[in-house]
């Protein structure tokens, strides 16, 4: 591509590369789905029309994510919009047959509510409630092409603001749109960019922090996956606000494609001319380079990040100062999340007051959500702020699968909480969140219905955090350490309930003394659960028993005689040999020999294991 | 029972000074610009970090060796011995957590013989359990080196672990 050198290349360039509307088109999710033979997909589909020759001409589009994982593989069939799910490359001659020669659905791949097909995506439920703002074009474009990109409008906010504002209106704009950090904390964007401008020195940075750790989240993979341009963009507006001419975007190297796609994206935007010296036409120059996460969660926390970009150990520092006085390299610095960045050419394009009419009073704009766990339609939400648990568990999310309860959403991974049902009409923004003792966080939604036990998801991220902290202050290395005894001790009903105060205690103490965020929010999940659900633990402590029916060492597993017809398949499947009984003959479990491990319900066809 | 055979360590041949060296000119400016990345690049052609390459970067990026040794010890993807050649990591983030991760990892074990952070003797498998992989709604999943294998069943652990052996040598 020759370079453009100035907004009215790309303008020309954009109208030139407008795609035609009406024209036949299969996106197919390459990155998300790929685990399940995305990639098949699309040849089988390419190998189809080639098969057909002329008469079927249409475009396989390797996409982003669509957001419905639940439905992987997904796939899209254009003018449309039809929506297929659970594609297989079997499909794929029935897909070009019957809906893009003629014009029909294939209702066996449609989403379906009961015995109604919904074949057009623009009606499905999971998509009728969201506003997609930053995911607009995920999922529409081949995310290794910049010509779709440029399209669909990439690089039109920065044009405009590299060329027609000044530093300070950008920051203005952004101020105004009250646009918050999605990484977490929810720090106004605005308020971050004016500290790096007004700080002194001449060699600034922007940083894209895409470390993105915490387990149940996932839409900054997403967003780098599936529409890299975008990023680039925000923090391209960004280097100009605050007179950076360098930015890093620092990726987990767990995420292959994602960083694929993300180096590719650099090059194009630099062989454009829309990354390097006066970009344009400008004046201003920038330049982005990508590095790999070597594998280290605290690395998400800034001061930690900045250590591991100078190729330290990525140990977390006391701030002040802040980055944006003195970050990486001991120069002002600007690090943002992927999603925050994302949101920043939108924020350029429909102008901060009208940006600033989504949302509620503190939190502007959208967020998206991972949602996951125990919900049907699995997958990214980018909803209002202030939409309700409701509105996403059950008008997106489709409610919980298997005629269960909705019992607890986590939000906010290891530093977020447990919120019960009966906050699922709770407008939720970070304020509301920090109120019922969870966080915003990066978004992680995790679904929990009744056979979920709280005192083990505590556990859970309780393990998590004592093995990724670094180390480096005494709360954190030592009190989670200390927190996670008591618990794995609840989980085996052991303990005494002078215990559970204990661990409050030691919670609260853990997050008032540690030095960063890790450590600071690390007692949340346990705090939020004692909150909620301190029945749980006394039940685990007092009468040695999980509610839920979840910790293993808790349960008795006991076979229902009048159920059992004696096939024998648990026998089999009983790796101890602690069930007995002769053919077609009610079986039996030998509790002292049993060690829980669930085998045999697994096994049994008949639901003649009972576990208590 | 599963032991380390003296043969299969010795399998894996350090590499010589001259060609530690080669490398590293190759990558000089990252050695002085960027250590973790240098890092990774000699990993990614060894499959782990031999010795002589730590110190010989060491000296070229004039950094201690402790200090190198310290970044190398922090961050779990380096490893300073070698590996088996496909690296399986089991996810235990919280939604396979809840799908039953657990039994995942119970199968990966008990069909290779190994236990997280093990390679098998034969040097065909790596196994590790990271904290989430980022593809929650695929629950439970693991990854083998660079693809991903969702909705898993203790069953299709094993086809998939098949696969991996017959397609190798």
């Amino acid at each position: 591509m020759t370079p453009l050198r100035s907004p009215a290349d790309l303008q020309q360039l954009r109208l030139r590369l407008a795609p035609d509307p009406d024209q036949p088109a299969i996106r197919v999710c390459a990155t998300g789905c790929r685990a399940l033979g995305a990639l098949e997909v699309c040849e089988a589909l390419e190998a189809e029309l080639a098969h057909r020759g002329r008469g079927a001409r249409a475009r396989v589009l390797r996409v982003g994510c669509h957001g419905l994982c639940a439905g992987a593989v997904a796939v899209v069939v254009d003018p449309q919009g039809v929506f297929y799910q659970g594609v297989t490359a079997e499909d794929a001659p029935e897909i070009v047959a019957e809906t893009l020669l003629g014009g029909r659905v294939v209702e066996r791949l449609c989403y379906a509510e009961g015995e109604h097909p919904i074949p057009l995506l623009a009606e499905l439920p999971f998509y009728r409630h969201q506003t997609r703002l930053v995911l607009r074009n995920c999922g529409r474009l081949d995310p290794t092409s910049l010509e779709q990109a440029l399209a669909l409008g990439a690089y039109g906010s920065a044009a405009h603001a590299l060329c027609e504002m000044a530093p300070e209106q950008v920051i203005e704009e952004i101020l105004a749109s009250g646009l918050r950090g999605r990484g977490g904390a929810g720090f106004p964007t605005g308020r971050k960019w004016r500290f790096a401008r007004a700080a002194a020195g001449d060699e600034k940075y922007v940083v894209c922090n895409a470390d993105e750790g915490d387990p149940g989240a996932f839409m900054d993979r997403a967003l780098l996956e599936g529409d890299p341009h975008l990023v680039i963009e925000g923090m391209l507006v960004g280097a100009y606000a605050i007179g950076a001419a360098k930015g890093f975007i620092y990726v987990r190297a767990e995420y292959p494609i994602a960083i694929e796609h993300a180096e590719l994206a650099l090059a194009q935007a630099r062989e454009a001319g829309l990354l390097g010296e006066d970009i344009l036409g400008s004046g201003f120059s920038f330049d982005i380079e990508l590095r790999r996460g070597a594998g280290a969660f605290v690395c998400g926390e800034e001061t930690a990040l900045i250590a591991s970009l100078e190729g330290r150990r990525g140990m977390p520092r006391p701030r002040p100062p802040f980055p944006a006085q003195s970050g990486l390299w001991g120069k002002p610095t600007t690090i943002n999340n992927v999603e925050t960045w994302a949101n920043v050419p939108r924020i350029i394009e429909m102008g901060a007051p009208a940006y600033a009419q989504i949302g509620t009073e503190t939190s502007k704009g959208t967020k998206v959500f991972a949602l996951a766990g125990r919900v049907r339609n699995t997958g990214l939400v980018e909803v209002p702020m202030g939409a309700t648990l409701r509105q996403i568990v059950y008008d997106i999310g489709g409610g919980i699968p298997g005629g269960r309860s909705f019992k607890a959403a986590q939000m906010g991974g290891p530093s977020g909480g447990c919120v019960p049902a009966r906050y699922l009409d709770l407008p939720i923004d970070y304020d509301s969140l920090q109120q019922v003792g969870a966080i915003m966080g990066s978004g992680g939604l995790i679904v929990m219905d009744e056979t979920t036990c709280m005192v083990d998801i505590a556990r859970f991220f309780t393990q998590f955090v004592q093995d990724e902290s670094c180390g480096k202050c005494v709360p954190c290395r030592i009190g989670t350490r200390r927190m996670l005894d008591l618990l794995t001790r609840f989980t085996r009903g052991e303990g005494d309930p002078a215990d559970i105060e204990r661990l409050a205690r030691l919670g609260r103490m853990v997050a008032s003394t540690s030095l960063c965020g890790l450590g600071q929010t690390a007692p949340n999940p346990v705090l939020s659960t004692l909150r909620y659900f301190r029945d749980e633990y006394e039940a685990h402590v007092s009468e040695g028993r999980c509610p839920a029916g979840s910790c293993q060492a808790l349960l008795s597993y006991r076979v229902i005689a009048e159920r059992c017809n004696g096939c024998g398949a648990c026998l089999r499947a009983c790796p101890v040999g602690a069930i007995s009984g002769e053919r077609k003959q009610p079986h039996a479990i030998t509790q002292a020999v049993c060690i829980k491990c669930g085998a045999c319900l697994q096994r049994c066809r008949f639901e003649a294991i009972a576990v208590e | 029972m599963q032991h380390e055979s003296p043969s299969a360590a010795a399998m894996a041949v350090e590499p010589s000074e001259a060609e530690i060296c080669g490398l590293l000119d190759e990558l000089d400016d990252l050695c002085r610009s960027n250590l973790i990345g240098a890092l990774q690049e000699i990993q990614g052609r060894y499959g782990y970090l031999p010795r002589p390459a730590l110190a010989a970067l060491g000296r070229r990026a004039r950094v201690p060796l402790s200090r190198i040794w310290g970044i190398v010890t922090f961050y779990s993807q380096f490893y300073t011995e070698p590996r088996g050649r496909h690296t399986i990591r089991c996810c235990r983030g919280t939604a396979c957590h809840v799908k039953g991760a657990d039994r995942i990892l119970d199968t990966i074990r008990s069909a290779l013989g190994i236990q997280e952070g093990e390679s098998t003797p034969d040097r065909t498998f790596h196994l590790e359990t990271v904290a989430c992989l980022g593809t929650c709604f695929l629950a439970p999943v693991m990854m083998v080196d660079s693809h991903y294998f969702g909705n898993l069943t203790p069953q299709k652990v094993e086809a998939v672990l098949r696969n991996f052996r017959d397609r190798d040598p």
